[in-house]
């Protein structure tokens, strides 16, 4: 992002972010080693080592990687899902029930907001597009998330449900990705997994307390369920593209993931007693841009300010 | 004052309930040279309809080789919530490698009040540190 990230990323000009991460970053707040005396303290800060958009970014500047027209509008597909429920994830900043839990939701978000920003970035590069070109100056049908990222927040129920069909999918999505023929697509992959494991069960928990917990909220968590599980198809339907990219080692058809995903999922519903409601399936159709009337308002808001203040930055 | 200054719970009724409640180990130092009452209150258990997370402290070890450090304290409904609600508080810039979470009432700490005769009295007293005593001869070693 700004020019001190980028002249640090030269000394590590060799390196292959996939396999070796972009070297030491740390910002010079050192703990005290072993020594044990006043300075060792619990806040010490380094941010470790990690694969950032940035260094995807230079990679593609640097032209060591460039996704084929297949690839980058499947990365389009996973990136647009994170941004969009980043966005709506966004939205509990500072309203969920108890503080801490605003923090938890605000990490998940970012979470989410940092793999759509590796996967963006990626798919940019296919048409000489930045990560915000494709965040802030793309129309509502050009979008190519999945419908269930889209739903409203609702209560807290409803978002607990939505996050824990998303994470139990992404899990699986990712961990197979990990093996992606695709090195960029395996190496943010390899990293979104490990924190959507913890997506897993930050929402398994929830569930498992909503459903255990007063009469209120288990007809609340009973509802939520019954409010997004319409929009579980969509995610695991294959189309031509992921046939041709399946062929190709990218990816894997989304409908292999299904046993998995309903295994580990009904093992939760099961421990919380709830049933998987037997609510018909909504049509689809996010992959081609066919969104329900929600994204157009997300988007309104996502894209405003850009928009009015083209290249704006702070 | 309530934790994360709750409005539902005012100051001076937090005291009211807290007076003959368990002192816990203040947040930091110096909070320790204030009124009891007035330090990280303890919410007992369902006590209020408003606030029914318990308060739970928290410690990190930032690296392996340290002990853990008290970090600060947060409200979870259990011991799994707040082991979680501690990681996304506490080590989100990767400063820790392993979490304890102790229920706030289950710790006890030394009266403030009695800092005289809990803490001054080791003052003056040179003959407990080493270095009091003058080495004797031929002993190696030391």
């Amino acid at each position: 992002m700004t020019t001190k990230d980028v002249s640090t990323q030269e000394t590590a000009k060799d390196t292959d972010f996939a396999i070796d991460g972009h070297g030491d970053i740390s910002v010079g707040v050192h703990g005290a080693g072993a020594s044990g005396d006043g300075s060792a303290s619990a806040t010490r800060i380094t941010p470790g080592n990690a694969l950032r958009p940035e260094d995807i970014a230079l990679e593609i500047q640097r032209g060591q990687v460039k996704p084929t027209e297949d690839v980058a509008e499947f990365a389009l597909r996973i990136g647009d899902d994170g941004l969009i429920l980043a966005q709506r994830l966004g939205h509990w900043i500072s309203r969920s029930p108890e503080l801490e839990e605003d923090i938890a939701l605000g990490n998940i978000a970012l979470d989410q907001l940092g793999h759509a920003r590796s996967f963006l970035t990626y798919a940019g590069a296919a048409w000489g597009k930045s990560e915000d070109d494709l965040a802030y100056f793309r129309r509502e049908h050009e979008f190519r998330s999945a419908h269930l990222f889209e739903q409203p927040n609702g209560d807290f129920a409803v978002t607990i449900a939505r996050q824990f069909i998303v994470s139990f999918y992404q899990f699986e999505l990712y961990t197979k990705l990990m093996e992606s023929t695709d090195a960029t697509i395996a190496a943010i992959s390899a990293k979104a997994v490990k924190e959507v494991d913890y997506h897993r069960d930050h929402s398994a928990q929830w569930v498992l307390r909503l459903a255990g917990g007063t009469d209120e909220s288990r007809a609340r968590i009973i509802q939520g369920f019954k409010l997004v599980w319409p929009y579980v198809e969509e995610l695991f339907e294959d189309d031509e593209l992921t046939t041709r990219l399946a062929a190709a080692g990218v990816t894997v058809q989304p409908s292999s993931l299904r046993a998995e995903f309903d295994r580990l999922t009904g093992d939760i519903m099961a421990e919380a007693e709830l049933e998987i409601p037997g609510v018909p399936q909504s049509l689809g159709g996010g992959r081609r841009g066919k969104h329900s009337e929600f994204l157009g308002y997300i988007l309104a808001e996502m894209q405003v300010l850009a928009r009015e203040h083209p290249g704006a930055s702070w | 004052m309530a934790p994360h200054g709750n409005p539902e719970a005012p100051a001076s009724a937090a005291s009211e309930i807290n007076r003959e409640a368990p002192k816990v180990a203040a947040t930091n130092a110096d909070s320790s040279t204030t009124a009891p009452a007035s330090g990280p209150a303890v919410t007992p258990r369902g006590a209020t309809e408003e606030t029914p997370w318990s308060l739970w402290e928290v410690f990190v070890r930032s690296s392996r080789g340290l002990s853990h450090v008290h970090a600060g304290s947060l409200h979870a409904p259990d011991a799994a919530m707040a082991l979680r609600n501690a990681r996304d508080l506490y080590t989100r810039r990767n400063e820790g490698v392993s979490i304890w979470v102790v229920p706030a009432e289950s710790i006890s700490s030394s009266d403030p009040d009695s800092k005289g005769s809990f803490f001054e009295s080791p003052q003056g007293k040179d003959y407990r540190h080493a270095t009091y005593y003058t080495k004797s001869e031929g002993v190696k070693h030391l």
